[in-house]
């Protein structure tokens, strides 16, 4: 297992969406032996090292939670390496078919890169997928260090499919993007928070970015 | 490929790990965190921790261990019991936890169900189901207040009627809880877990009976259940994970590996 460089101490933030797996992804971050704070300040978030920006629910009301702290314009205007985690991942594109029980239409999401999330094919396979698959890559940046068909854990029902921003890739019914990025955003449909050492060697990697 | 799951389940009482037989005479076995952190460290994919006495004594239960749980474990995991409203849910799932799973609650109250739905999606509503079967009317029925026996009631569903209903209302998994089976570890009671996986479009994990390697092998293989969940087994080390999970694989369940990370990995960041 490697160990983050905190030769240089890094300003580690959380955006606080407003959903529910902060306090895990804060706790495998802690776990890593950097200090993070939590936080929908849009100086704190806009000064930050690394950000994170976790989630989980529906991109519907992740999206209304964003907006009524008036983070959208903060979160499309960083610079630094940002990582989306699970529903996280999903915001980070351009739209989501994900509303509540009954939502119809496609949500607006943060339109950080290109992309749309749409309800995975359930043909052949239960949904939601829950569990741990495995997942191909690209061997850099986030995955340094990581073999080939690594188990990552997921827990989702919706999907970026594979296209030119897929960094990593998992198949369940259909291939799917297992982590994406553009330019300093990248997003991770799994939750590193939740898989074991290889999620924990995924998180070094994206801090010593 | 998705992997299936092995879930060790720890009751909880009073913070304490706990294990009854049928539901009764419960034992202590030891301390949460340091049972949560060997099951995570064992190999466990998933753990779930039962507060058993949270649903059938209405009083506010102290669960500041989900938090205590979260910060040392890097696996998933999932609370069930005493969560009756979103805003249980919601505590517990900022706490930490994965997923909430609820039991007696939802066949008090079925739009709990959509409403956790709803609000923090069906990926983290776990249904919880203690179904008993009947010998003289050959019928599986569902039971609730399990956790003391004093309270325990038969509801008015039949577990078939009752998965689909769950199911329709927004679930997101379901765990069944074999009663005749449990604590007994005299196998998994594939016979009705065969006839619910035949219903069951979301995720199902079979619980209750598993007494040896053997059993886990046949609830995969003749069920098709995506995890199987065991508590006693574990407590009591008559099965170790790795063995089992050997086991398994060798019997062409799949399951998950842990890799070694590689040398490219040490160091990182000069």
């Amino acid at each position: 297992m490697s160990v983050v460089n905190t030769s240089q101490r890094q300003k580690i933030v959380i955006v606080n969406t407003g959903c529910a797996n902060i306090s895990s992804v804060r706790f495998a971050l802690e776990r890593l032996g950097v200090e993070v704070d939590v936080s929908d300040d849009v100086n704190v978030i806009k000064s930050a090292d690394k950000v994170f920006l976790p989630g989980v629910g529906t991109a519907a009301a992740a999206m209304a939670s964003i907006k009524q702290k008036a983070l959208v314009e903060t979160l499309q205007s960083l610079t630094q390496p940002v990582l989306g985690v699970c529903l996280g991942m999903q915001l980070m594109v351009e739209t989501s078919a994900e509303g509540g029980f009954q939502g119809t239409g496609n949500i607006d999401c943060l339109n950080l890169m290109p992309g749309h999330v749409a309800r995975m094919e359930s043909k052949g396979v239960r949904l939601p997928h829950m569990g741990w698959n495995t997942v191909t890559h690209n061997n850099e940046s986030l995955f340094k260090g990581i073999p080939q068909d690594t188990y990552f854990y997921f827990v989702h029902s919706f999907a970026v499919p594979e296209y030119e921003h897929t960094l990593a890739s998992c198949t369940y019914g259909n291939t799917f993007s297992a982590a994406i990025n553009k330019d300093n955003f990248y997003g991770v449909q799994f939750h590193p928070e939740r898989s074991g050492e290889a999620g924990a060697q995924l998180l070094t990697n994206f801090v010593n970015l | 490929m998705l992997a299936k799951r092995i879930i060790p389940c720890l009751d909880v009482r009073d913070g304490k790990v706990v294990k009854g037989v049928q539901f009764r005479n419960h034992e202590i076995i030891g301390d949460i965190v340091p049972l949560a952190e060997q099951y995570a460290k064992a190999g466990a994919d998933e753990l779930v921790f039962y507060d058993i006495t949270a649903s059938s004594d209405a009083r506010v239960v102290d669960k500041s261990w989900v938090s205590r749980i979260a910060q040392v474990i890097d696996i998933p995991f999932c609370v069930a019991g005493g969560i009756k409203s979103i805003e249980d849910a919601g505590r517990i799932l900022e706490m930490g936890a994965d997923k909430i799973s609820i039991n007696s609650p939802a066949l008090n109250n079925p739009d709990l169900i959509n409403q956790l739905h709803d609000v923090y999606g069906q990926q983290c509503v776990v249904i919880g189901i203690d179904s008993f079967y009947n010998e003289a009317t050959d019928q599986y029925e569902v039971y609730k207040f399990t956790g003391d026996e004093a309270r325990t009631q038969k509801s008015q569903w039949q577990t078939i009627d009752w998965i689909k209903e769950v199911q329709s209302r927004g679930a997101g998994e379901i765990v069944l809880n074999c009663m005749n089976q449990d604590g007994v570890r005299k196998g998994y009671d594939v016979k009705q877990l065969k006839a619910v996986r035949d219903i069951c479009e979301v995720p199902l994990i079979a619980s209750g009976g598993a007494g040896e390697i053997a059993h886990f092998t046949d609830v995969f293989q003749q069920a098709d259940v995506d995890g199987a969940l065991a508590a006693s087994v574990f407590h009591k080390g008559i099965i170790n994970i790795d063995e089992l999970k050997a086991e398994l694989t060798s019997n062409g369940v799949a399951m998950r590996k842990r890799h070694g990370l590689t040398a490219q990995a040490e160091g990182v960041n000069p």
